[in-house]
């Protein structure tokens, strides 16, 4: 195993490779491909002296305050709906048609009610991002396994106490999958609404990069958002371990 | 239940919430440019419909999304296929597979929009880029995924690799590549509404943009609508073609997340 990953990092290496060969033989304009070596400049000069660390820290601000608001409410309501039969009769229709709707096309809409303020790129992330957790959830919540639901039944559960101990850890699979797509719905939404709004952020930054032909610092920017996208997702996927590991089949 | 009552109980949320709309903001003399009367909205829509606007907007976004689509979706499947034929490929490719997978294809609009400028190869660039990888992903997991048992029967065969490939790995992978180009297809779309609501002056994103600065929020919203028919549509066309010609398909597939091959 360690003998392919020890592999893998050679191709890694060797296309890195050949960006730099195809960007030193200018094979592809300069002006759109700056080289690793310059790239790699940009990102240690935005780090060190510029301001491209706060500028992630701001990106990734909305797309968690946005992502937080989402689950929470995203979980309560997909319970509320996984439990109850009949509510899912009358809404699943809606919530389905809602679902391929992009939710970037809420983004006017967003605007036309706050402006062009952080407000609203808040909110819309929080909108976007409440479709993948609600679904999720509801689905978690309606397959819990029917013996469970008879024990609770000849315990005597409250309603609560059913959801708490029995309905929430049968739906966490489901829960955290529904989070963790939100949570890239959540960065697309913060980076979107950065460029419409002219919020502090990366979104902004490779934005006016790209207006002023400073192509190294777009692609510094980019490969921050990757990190930001891998690194959210890491983090999500060791929660989701230690959180199911209780669990015999993941 | 009949299909009758199953329909009117799925409207009746809807209607009922826009009918109570309607009449909040008759009652209140609501006169904002922010939002419109549900009934305005339609006028909107029907008005838009007739007169050609969305026929063309839909025309520019369909246009760039689908191009991008066949770019996208043609590389994923190529490379996905050998990937999930070749282990050697696939363990060497892995790495940088899930490095450029981190990439947030709205992350490409300001170095699309650097390289060509505005129109259809920008918005269908990046809408490529986006449909690579659920593609490619899925199309391994589908070609691996294959039954042994139908492996072991080409191997009793004796078929040489190239009657393995068409004969049997392929007909047994392609409902679950066809649920992964479906899925594409919803990417490509969401994709393109999204570089164009960001960047681009063309299609329908642009014309909800367009549309709220005209403080036009009736044609906004009825835009919006149309989107969400639009994307609900090709869905469920897609979905019929699916039932059609792979009954046997999988109705939803989870594209694996990062970390996991």
């Amino acid at each position: 195993m360690v003998g392919w990953n020890v592999g893998g990092a050679f191709v890694t290496l060797a296309v890195v490779l050949a960006w730099s060969a195809v960007a030193r033989l200018r094979l592809v304009s300069p002006v759109f491909l700056p080289s690793p070596e310059a790239t790699g400049q940009a990102l240690w000069a935005g780090l060190n002296q510029g301001d491209l660390a706060s500028l992630t820290v701001g990106t990734v601000e909305r797309m968690v305050v946005g992502w937080l608001l989402a689950s929470i409410a995203g979980v309560v309501l997909g319970g509320l709906l996984g439990v109850s039969p009949a509510l899912r009769t009358y809404l699943q229709p809606t919530l389905e048609f809602m679902r391929p709707l992009p939710a970037s096309a809420i983004m006017p809409v967003g605007i036309a009610l706050f402006g062009l303020t952080p407000i609203m790129v808040t909110a819309v992330v929080a909108f976007g991002a409440i479709w993948p957790v609600m679904l999720s959830s509801a689905h978690g919540f309606s397959a819990v396994e029917p013996r469970l639901t008879e024990v609770a039944r000849i315990l005597r559960l409250s309603r609560l106490a059913f959801l708490v101990k029995i309905g929430l850890p049968s739906a966490l699979p489901d829960v955290l999958a529904g989070v963790r797509l939100s949570l890239t719905i959540a960065l697309i939404l913060a980076v979107v609404g950065e460029m419409l709004a002219s919020q502090q952020g990366l979104g902004m930054a490779i934005l006016l990069a790209a207006r002023s032909f400073h192509a190294a610092d777009l692609f510094a920017g980019i490969v921050m958002l990757s990190v930001v996208g891998f690194v959210g997702n890491a983090l999500l996927q060791a929660c989701e371990r230690r959180a199911l590991a209780w669990q015999a089949t993941t | 239940m009949s299909v009758w009552r199953r329909v009117l109980r799925a409207l009746l949320l809807p209607t009922g919430m826009l009918a109570a709309g309607e009449i909040v903001m008759r009652v209140q003399g609501y006169a904002g440019d922010a939002l419109s009367k549900p009934t305005d909205v339609i006028v909107a829509l029907y008005r838009a419909l007739a007169d050609g606007t969305f026929a063309r907007a839909t025309a520019q976004t369909l246009a760039s999304s689908f191009a991008g689509l066949a770019l996208g979706t043609s590389l994923g499947l190529a490379v996905g296929l050998w990937f999930g034929l070749s282990f050697v490929a696939r363990s060497l490719s892995a790495p940088t597979v899930e490095a450029l997978r981190t990439v947030p294809a709205v992350a490409l609009i300001p170095l699309s929009m650097l390289a060509f400028g505005f129109g259809v190869r920008m918005e269908s660039s990046v809408v490529a880029f986006a449909c690579i990888w659920p593609m490619l992903i899925l199309t391994q997991a589908a070609v691996r995924q294959v039954e042994p048992r139908l492996l072991e029967v080409a191997r009793m065969l004796q078929l040489p690799r190239s009657g393995r490939i068409s004969k049997i790995i392929m007909p047994a992978a392609a409902p679950r590549i066809f649920v992964a180009f479906r899925i594409s297809v919803g990417v490509a779309l969401v994709v393109g509404i999204t570089v164009e609501i960001a960047a681009n002056p063309y299609g329908l994103g642009y014309l909800a943009v367009t549309s709220q600065q005209n403080l036009r929020p009736d044609l906004m919203l009825a835009t919006i609508l149309w989107i969400g028919l639009l994307g609900w549509g090709l869905n469920a066309a897609l979905h019929g073609a699916q039932r059609r010609a792979f009954p046997l398909a999988p109705d939803r597939v989870a594209v694996p997340q990062q970390g996991t091959r």
